[in-house]
């Protein structure tokens, strides 16, 4: 009993439960056939947007106002370089992975540059970087019909057990980004400044550079995820980031995470992920017509933050 | 002071430019071609300026406008009576998020970023195919061509005039911009801060609506995706005409002049400096970052 209490008060217990309740439908729905090969297949996809949402998450507890749109003309862009700098060779993957996260940084620090020196809003300074990289991405990616690496196009999908080994290694990424979260001087700077950066900032945060550090990281991220995408989708593609704008956001809300910001919850971004690639996955087995896929994927998402959220808004 | 001209200095650059790289595109017939697309865009800012004025953001103006478009060149054309009420009904939808997120007090940005999918979902079903054709009174009035002046001028005019009177001259409109501003203050004025979220809203609702139904009596027919670029594309727009993101601050006459300078930087100037189609998205960008950072040393300098 006492469990149960400290469970739900959890704020990422509730994401999990959608993400069972959800499977548990799709399992009814065919007669139990395929339950496991469901739960594979949204492992790998799931993968891909809890690396942009702790990303995002970090950025959007920095407090009101905070939040990185330029993820996914970041992944586009990113994609592309990956791919172009691995050049469908085995010897350059990792040349072309910290290519691929050296591009997102740079974006990253190019937005906090925007907003520090324009002081406008991190949503127009990730907008109109998001603008420029659109482009950039469209002119350098023209044309582009370069395969991924067999080797890495191998690793995106290895899986041991039924367990991909990308879906392993980001649990662990995301350990990492929950003890940095709660126990090392960067994350509890972040969540000091989402609580309030001007006693922040007299407690002696060093606001500025914790922001900085912040959206580099967000970007960065988002630059690892496009290599990754172009590596288990065959290729790189402009429009590859872009169901991930919705999704990095929504999977920090649903998870727990306080878009008023100052409150964080990484497990929570695992369970949103899931949930969500589940709901897809569930929509897909139903049967229904893409048109009704996109009404009900937005019915819920707008369902979802109704109930859970309530808290003081992003802006 | 030059602040409030900023957005009026934009355009005139960029008619300038235009003039200099191709003196014939300054006609009448120059004008109503290059700011073909103008008259949906002042739209689709002025409804963005709306909820900016409350300190929301809509994310979804873009695929709300992509639907009305399938909306209008299909029931609209077909049953007009079915779509009248569907297009009503589509505002009052807006109506109620704004109550949504005045009552439950939700993030805009993820209400609207989900409703993003909502709009796009219901143009497919809507359209599955792109096709459909604009009412024929839509057409007429689109294609209108006044004498001395080209129709978008004089649309642009009337689109400013008319919101400028509505917000920045009623008392109404004073307290609309207000629940920016000071919502404690006006709640504490015996003001209801849901009437003015849910007006500010529908309003953008309305202007959605105009847009949408303006864009396809250009085009003539619809596509499910017609309107996405339209959800940033307005953001932009109120940005340049002096918007601000939080405090009510918006201008409806500088909003419509920033939508005419990105209608004409992102093609037409474009074109005649022999820059390919890929780096319009581009162009408005820069734009925004210039004008963002003129804006900065004024303040500065007036400081």
């Amino acid at each position: 009993m006492t469990l149960l209490r400290t469970l739900t008060a959890k704020p990422w217990i509730w994401s999990f439960l959608g993400a069972l309740l959800v499977w548990l439908a799709t399992i009814a729905f065919t007669g139990g056939y395929g339950g496991g090969g469901m739960v594979t297949a949204a492992l790998s996809l799931a993968v891909f947007t809890v690396i942009v949402g702790v990303g995002q998450m970090f950025v959007i507890t920095l407090g009101p106002g905070n939040v990185d749109l330029s993820l996914p003309a970041n992944i586009g862009l990113a994609s592309a370089v990956a791919m172009k700098v691995m050049g469908g060779s085995d010897s350059m993957i990792v040349v072309g992975l910290l290519a691929a996260i050296a591009c997102g940084a740079a974006i990253g620090a190019v937005n906090y540059l925007l907003i520090w020196a324009l002081r406008i809003p991190p949503i127009i300074a990730t907008l109109s970087a998001s603008f420029i990289i659109q482009s950039i991405d469209i002119s350098y990616g023209r044309g582009l019909q370069i395969k991924p690496p067999p080797g890495f196009a191998s690793f995106t999908n290895w899986q041991i057990l039924g367990i991909p080994v990308l879906a392993i290694l980001t649990v662990l990424f995301t350990i990492g980004a929950a003890i940095a979260l709660q126990r090392m001087i960067y994350g509890r700077s972040v969540l000091a400044i989402g609580q309030n950066i001007r006693a922040a900032w007299l407690a002696g945060v060093n606001v500025g550079r914790i922001r900085f550090l912040t959206y580099t990281l967000s970007g960065a991220l988002g630059g690892i995820d496009g290599a990754l995408l172009a590596g288990y989708f065959r290729g790189a593609n402009v429009d590859i980031g872009n169901e991930y704008l919705l999704a990095s956001i929504a999977v920090v809300v649903i998870g727990g995470t306080s878009v008023a910001g100052g409150k964080a919850n990484v497990p929570g971004v695992w369970g949103a992920a899931l949930f969500l690639v589940l709901l897809l996955t569930m929509l897909n087995t139903f049967g229904v017509s893409a048109g009704v896929r996109l009404l009900l994927t937005g019915l819920i998402i707008v369902g979802v933050i109704t109930v859970a959220g309530g808290e003081k808004a992003l802006r | 002071m030059l602040r409030s001209l900023l957005p009026a200095l934009s355009l005139a650059l960029v008619v300038i430019a235009i003039a200099w790289l191709n003196p014939r595109a300054i006609s009448y017939f120059g004008f109503t071609l290059m700011l073909n697309l103008a008259i949906p865009i002042a739209l689709a800012t002025i409804a963005q300026m709306f909820v900016i004025a409350g300190n929301e953001l809509d994310l979804s103006i873009g695929t709300f406008v992509g639907f009305v478009g399938c909306v209008t060149a299909t029931w609209l054309k077909d049953a007009p009576l079915l779509g009248v009420i569907i297009l009503v009904g589509a505002i009052g939808v807006y109506a109620l998020l704004g109550a949504l997120i005045h009552l439950r007090n939700l993030p805009s940005i993820v209400v609207t970023l989900g409703m993003s999918f909502v709009w796009q979902g219901l143009a497919i079903l809507v359209l599955p195919k792109p096709g459909g054709k604009a009412p024929d009174w839509l057409l007429s009035l689109m294609a209108f061509k006044p004498p001395y002046i080209p129709f978008p001028i004089i649309a642009a005019l009337v689109i400013a005039a008319v919101v400028h009177f509505g917000l920045m001259r009623t008392s109404y409109g004073v307290i609309l911009r207000g629940s920016g501003g000071n919502p404690a203050a006006l709640r504490r004025a015996g003001w209801s801060l849901l009437r003015t979220k849910i007006t500010l809203f529908a309003l953008t609702g309305l202007f959605g609506v105009l847009s949408g139904m303006a864009l396809i009596g250009i085009t003539t027919s619809a596509d499910a995706n017609i309107g996405n670029g339209y959800t940033l594309l307005a953001i932009a727009g109120v940005i340049l005409g002096g918007g601000e993101f939080v405090g009510g601050r918006v201008s409806p006459i500088g909003a419509v002049l920033g939508a005419l300078t990105l209608a004409l930087a992102a093609s037409p100037l474009l074109t005649f400096m022999h820059i390919p189609p890929d780096w319009q998205v581009a162009a408005n960008g820069a734009i925004l970052i210039i004008v963002l950072a003129a804006r900065v040393l004024i303040s500065r300098r007036e400081r």
